[in-house]
């Protein structure tokens, strides 16, 4: 019996440990588009580095869940939900680095009357992974509240694509940008930032049908 | 000896198909879903079924004694066919059936058979069992389920935690469901052989006596054990992806329910504490394990809201407490003038 939980209790630290990066994944992404944005490239390159670690780390700690997952008494279904979890949450810190990624690649010139809304969009992102992610803790310890994050994590999504349209309309309609190319940057990056709730989003699908599968 | 045993072999045959049939009531929800393996829960449901038999069948056998002791070793090897054959013919049938039932129906057939007047307060209170029982489990599982629920809600409990406690506590309540079933459920295989058994007591070294009648049990309790291990399988296997999508702990309620019901109309020591102290007791009668878990499955669908409710399983229910009888008693009887009429043997005193 002590065997069991003391390999559980690794376990559950590792999940914790995780979930915690993923967490900081979304914070990073936040800071990093928010320094590009007010033009200090030295601190937004940190952040992107800070991001390629985590991401390399992340995937690291789940490689060595699953492996602890398959030696584990854990219930063969749950089993596929919990791997299934980690890895669609994967997808978010995949996805907040290649944005970061993106920025540095194609350092796209973003002018005055959008940062705003860059900013606010990345927010948004940045929450929904907040949200998603306390789910999927309560996913391990309180099911019952899996929907009211599930719920929020819907709410922010919604709010990031209107900024996101607004963003688009904004930069097509404006006479301040002259090339289409740098309108068409402006939508590519406008979406790629939105993407993050997106992915956000559908981890949150996922968690409220393995919720209910668990629900009592 | 070999004409013993060919007559006990109809018994044996009718533990067999209970041990392939019964055990999936029992593990079949957690070998269908991988949460125990087989091989696990076949030895620990063997080994508690006998334990179950030996030590608490007397009780429910009892009871299926005083409906109609057949005094004839051919005439209980006849009876025990029939409830076999009437299992066997239901079980491929498709319909819901259980050996309580089936045995009932042909110790009435030999009743009949052989003049003896079948004691009506006897049958009024197997047959009231037969009916209270799903019930009891359904009530028993619907108060379960509420505090089990409600302590899993408030100790915010680890899923990890949580997943490996329910595995223990399926394999712990296994083994008291299997307890239970043998005890229970003994005296359907080798009851009707009690009144004609040919085994003699005996004596172990002064030390403890193995009656004619744990003997018996042993033996139906080692038939019960090699139908879980060659046979129900394949039933648990059905059990698992088919009819159960419950969750593990909801699973654990189910089987717990059941158990308890089965142990409530098995325990000899619980009859006698009550009766000792003036209480209503629980009758000591075979029940079905299968209607059991019907009932627990409702008590949870109840629990739930009354979502998912099955009311033609209710209907399979009731009809099975008809049917099978009826239809055992028939078997039996026609069957009884043959070995009588045909083969020449004795089938009553």
């Amino acid at each position: 019996m002590n065997f069991f939980s003391s390999k559980a209790k690794q376990l559950e630290g590792d999940i914790d440990g995780y979930l915690d990066r993923v967490t900081t994944a979304g914070l990073i992404f936040l800071e990093g588009v928010r320094a590009y944005v007010a033009g200090k490239p030295d601190k937004f390159e940190r952040n992107f580095k800070e991001i390629s670690t985590l991401e390399s780390d992340a995937d690291d700690i789940r490689r060595d869940i699953k492996h602890k997952l398959y030696t584990y008494m854990l219930i063969p279904e749950s089993r596929g939900d919990v791997l299934g979890l980690l890895e669609t949450m994967d997808d978010i810190v995949d996805i907040c680095e290649k944005v970061l990624e993106q920025f540095s690649i194609e350092t796209p010139e973003i002018p005055e009357f959008l940062k705003s809304d860059f900013i606010e969009l990345a927010e948004l992102s940045s929450k929904a992974v907040e949200e998603v992610v306390k789910g999927a803790r309560a996913f391990f310890r309180e099911i019952a509240m899996v929907s009211n994050y599930v719920n929020k994590v819907h709410f922010y999504e919604h709010e990031a694509d209107d900024v996101e349209e607004h963003l688009k309309r904004a930069a097509f309609n404006s006479d301040e940008i002259e090339r289409f190319s740098h309108k068409v940057h402006m939508r590519y990056f406008a979406e790629k930032i939105a993407a993050v709730s997106d992915v956000a989003e559908s981890v949150a699908e996922r968690l409220s049908v393995y919720a209910i599968k668990r629900r009592i | 000896m070999l004409t013993t045993l060919f007559f006990l072999s109809s018994g044996l045959f009718l533990g067999w198909s209970l041990g392939a049939n019964d055990a999936a009531n029992i593990f079949g929800t957690a070998v269908g879903t991988k949460m125990i393996k087989f091989k696990t829960a076949a030895f620990i449901c063997s080994v508690f079924i006998i334990i179950g038999a030996v030590v608490s069948g007397a009780g429910a056998s009892h009871t299926l004694g005083k409906l109609g002791a057949v005094n004839e070793l051919a005439g209980a090897f006849i009876v025990a066919l029939a409830a076999a054959i009437t299992v066997m013919w239901m079980t491929k049938a498709g319909l819901p059936v259980s050996t309580s039932q089936a045995i009932v129906g042909a110790i009435i057939g030999w009743n009949l058979f052989s003049h003896t007047e079948t004691s009506m307060d006897s049958l009024s209170k197997i047959v009231g069992t037969w009916i209270f029982s799903p019930i009891l489990s359904a009530t028993l599982a619907f108060v379960l389920f509420h505090i089990v629920k409600r302590i899993v809600e408030r100790s915010k409990i680890h899923l990890l935690h949580l997943d490996s406690y329910t595995r223990i506590g399926l394999l712990v309540v296994g083994a008291f469901g299997s307890y239970s079933l043998g005890a229970n459920n003994i005296g359907n295989v080798m009851g009707v052989f009690i009144a004609s058994s040919p085994f003699k007591d005996i004596a172990l070294a002064d030390l403890f006596q193995i009656s004619s009648t744990q003997q018996l049990f042993l033996i139906g309790g080692i038939a019960i054990a090699v139908g879980v291990f060659t046979y129900s399988k394949k039933v648990m296997m059905t059990v698992g992806s088919g009819i159960f999508k419950l969750s593990p702990v909801t699973a654990l309620v189910v089987v717990l329910a059941s158990s308890i019901t089965l142990f409530l109309f098995a325990s000899q020591g619980l009859y006698n504490f009550l009766t000792s102290h003036h209480l209503p007791a629980f009758p000591l009668v075979p029940v079905s394990s299968s209607q059991a878990v019907v009932g627990s499955v409702m008590g949870i669908s109840l629990a739930k809201g009354g979502r998912n409710l099955n009311f033609k399983k209710l209907g399979h229910i009731s009809m099975g407490w008809i049917v099978t009888p009826v239809g055992s008693a028939i078997l039996a009887y026609v069957a009884l003038f043959f070995m009588q009429n045909v083969f020449m043997q004795n089938v009553f005193k």
